[in-house]
């Protein structure tokens, strides 16, 4: 019993065949598209890569580049035999791709749907991809004059500024980091020198943030030192404290951003899948089956049937499954009535005795 | 002599009107261009509106936006004018609604010249305009508890960071001005009370500046206090130190920036100008070359299409007669009188002429 049976007249073979040319050029736009917000995606995260420890999150851009690369190139393919389907004679020229295409398509599909699903799953490995490279980021800070990481104040101080953040869960991280490098520290003070004494790794440890901290939204000039005892300042109430400093950390700003980017990406594919499923691959898979049982039956102007799977799910199921078993067994003894197997007879063996033939002369 | 003339037939006629009716359908686009470009270019003057003191530079925007709508109009009246100048039937209605087109047509490329030659001359302008608005916007930057300018201070930070400037010419601006609030003054400290006494208006005046003018890009954390006291702070030299802050002034930062916006739309302009030009010199010879055709008695023959039916000089001549007359016609002459009757008796002569020959014919 085949799955999704329709019968074809051959007008409707050719009304098939050229909604199926519109429907792969329509799908070559959409493999373009793909390939655009893989571009996008890609950009945006190299934007950030300094900040992230590793960049292991590319993978998903990349699928969604190579994917729509290929959507295009098998599209394109795909209007060109759709077109010639329309014809019976021309049909024979592509008999032999046509699988090879249905395939192709399917497995593009399938990859398609990863990509879409890979947006969504990829939000874990992106916070602890931040998490650490915040940190990094962050102790890095004042060695502005090592050759690797004197770029990596600039990016962080630009990054709080473009996001409205402050370190990495929150302001209290520049608490427990030396972001003032020795060479702006007189070593000479007292101050300086019992500060690097109290401290066990002798770093120099100060409740303050730098500027890229400050709010712009705040009444009042920003504070920036002292924040862990208000009274140092004049008339600092709590509710100056809420606005003088970014209250959101890096971290989950730049998650916010880019799990936003990609569920809009992801949604996008998501919808380009189905597209490509219900119309594209379901269209070509009647498509080919009508023009081979157009040709099996030998009349070209006959009706014809087209299915999506011959038999039943099961019945195909069973049938692959078996090839699969079968495989290996090629080179195995088989019940094929040629090959001489020896039997418990043969144990039995006369021996044979030398048979006369007399040639006649 | 006229001038420049040609010859058109039948063909070069159609294929003028059809060539004309294409370019004044480029023409409509490129009217839809300017007027969204005046569009932009104003919304970007608004968005600075609260640094600038006067709107003087609007008026090219403006200026933009009313070409830019009025060419869409007349370049679409040109067009139909080609669709029915070949049809001798519908063509004379639209003779006098040419000569105000050409007008008006005129009209918008002299306002489109006068918007470059403006975007240039109003530089001085602009930049006065936001010296007044800069210096207010510093004076008030306290005073986030005053309505009408509470948004001063959030205003100027976002700038400052935005443009990456300091201040109105430079960072210096922010040491005349008091840009703390009193109300963050800790007025029984006595370096506060020290400062305020040494000043002759009791303002509380001080070597430093706001967090936004801080350059990120400076390889040590931000030095806002005691800038001009280099031993306030180690390793730190007031004359040779150019990273710590932000070097540049808004003024020069934000008059570079709508400088570079309006020059930048300068060969845009010019093209468009261009393109309006010769879509008022095709229309003059469409007109010519289809009005002399339906003056001949074959419809179909050659006729000949110049821009000006005289030479320059002369027509120059006739349009200054035809004004002095104009102006001459209230006016009572003994002079004229008797030339008057003389020409009055040589017209009734002319006249009885022209009675005479029809008869005989």
């Amino acid at each position: 019993m085949a799955v999704g049976k329709i019968t074809f007249t051959k007008t409707e073979r050719e009304k098939l065949a050229e909604v199926l040319w519109l429907l792969n050029w329509i799908s070559v736009v959409t493999g373009a598209i793909l390939f655009g917000l893989g571009l996008f995606l890609k950009i945006e995260i190299q934007k950030w890569q300094e900040v992230m420890s590793e960049q292991g999150i590319l993978y998903v851009p990349h699928m969604l580049i190579t994917t729509g690369l290929a959507a295009c190139g098998i599209n394109y393919l795909g209007s060109k035999i759709c077109l010639d389907c329309a014809d019976t004679n021309k049909f024979l020229r592509w008999k032999l791709v046509m699988m090879p295409y249905i395939v192709c398509t399917f497995f593009f599909t399938a990859c398609v749907l990863a990509g879409a699903l890979m947006c969504y799953s990829v939000r874990s490995q992106l916070e602890e991809s931040l998490y650490l490279g915040l940190r990094n980021t962050m102790r890095f800070y004042k060695d502005t004059d090592t050759p690797g990481r004197c770029y990596l104040k600039k990016t962080l101080d630009l990054l709080q500024i473009q996001f409205q953040c402050c370190g990495n869960a929150d302001y209290r991280d520049w608490f427990q980091i030396q972001w003032v490098s020795n060479r702006y520290l007189d070593m000479t003070d007292s101050a300086v020198v019992d500060r690097v004494r109290s401290n066990v790794d002798g770093k120099y440890l100060m409740d303050s943030v730098p500027f890229s901290c400050c709010s712009t939204l705040s009444s009042r000039p920003c504070i920036q030192h002292n924040l862990s005892n208000p009274a140092a300042h004049a008339h600092y109430d709590e509710q100056s404290q809420q606005l003088n400093l970014w209250r959101r950390g890096c971290q989950q700003a730049l998650l916010d951003h880019y799990t936003g980017i990609m569920q809009s990406i992801g949604l996008t594919v998501l919808l380009i899948w189905l597209f490509e499923v219900l119309l594209v691959l379901t269209g070509v898979r009647y498509l080919q089956t009508a023009m081979e049982n157009v040709i099996r039956l030998g009349d070209p102007e006959s009706e014809s049937e087209g299915w999506i799977l011959e038999n039943s799910l099961a019945e195909t199921a069973c049938y692959n499954f078996n090839i699969i078993k079968n495989l290996g067994k090629c080179y195995q003894v088989d019940d094929d009535p040629n090959i001489n197997v020896p039997t418990a007879a043969a144990d039995r063996e006369v021996p044979s005795h030398q048979v006369r033939v007399n040639v006649a002369s | 002599m006229a001038l420049l003339k040609m010859k058109f037939s039948q063909q070069r006629r159609v294929r003028l009107a059809q060539g004309l009716w294409l370019l004044s359908w480029l023409a409509v686009t490129c009217g839809a261009f300017i007027f969204c470009l005046g569009v932009y270019i104003k919304i970007e003057l608004l968005r600075r509106d609260e640094v600038m003191e006067n709107t003087e530079i609007h008026v090219v925007p403006n200026l933009l936006m009313m070409v830019g709508l009025a060419s869409i109009g007349a370049n679409w009246v040109a067009s139909r004018v080609c669709q029915d100048s070949l049809d001798p039937s519908r063509f004379p209605r639209w003779n006098v609604i040419l000569l105000v087109w050409f007008a008006v047509a005129t009209l918008l490329c002299c306002l489109l010249l006068a918007v470059v030659v403006l975007s240039y001359a109003l530089q001085g302008r602009l930049e006065e305009s936001l010296k007044v608005g800069l210096r207010n916007g510093i004076r008030f930057y306290k005073d986030t508890d005053v309505p009408g300018r509470c948004f001063q201070k959030e205003t100027i930070d976002r700038l400052q960071m935005e443009f990456r400037c300091c201040g109105n010419n430079n960072f210096k601006d922010w040491f005349e001005v008091q840009w703390v609030s009193n109300r963050y003054l800790d007025f029984t400290s006595q370096e506060v009370k020290d400062r305020i006494r040494s000043n002759v208006d009791g303002r509380y005046l001080l070597d430093g500046v706001p967090f936004s003018c801080c350059n990120p890009v400076s390889p040590r954390p931000c030095l806002q206090y005691q800038l001009t006291d280099s031993r306030a702070h180690y390793n730190y030299e007031y004359q040779s130190e150019e990273l710590n802050l932000y070097s540049r002034g808004c003024r020069q930062a934000l008059t570079d920036y709508y400088m570079g916006l309006m020059n930048s739309t300068g060969p845009g302009v010019l093209s468009v100008i261009l393109i309006q030009v010769s879509v008022i010199l095709s229309m003059r010879y469409l007109q010519t070359a289809v009005e002399g055709a339906m003056a001949l008695e074959a419809p179909e023959g050659e006729s000949e299409g110049y821009i000006l039916e005289k030479g320059v000089k002369e027509t120059y001549a006739d349009i200054r007669e035809k004004v002095n007359n104009l102006l001459k016609f209230g006016q009572v002459d003994p002079a004229s009188e008797d030339a008057g009757a003389e020409e009055g008796e040589k017209a009734a002569e002319a006249m009885e002429k022209a009675a005479t020959p029809p008869p005989a014919s």
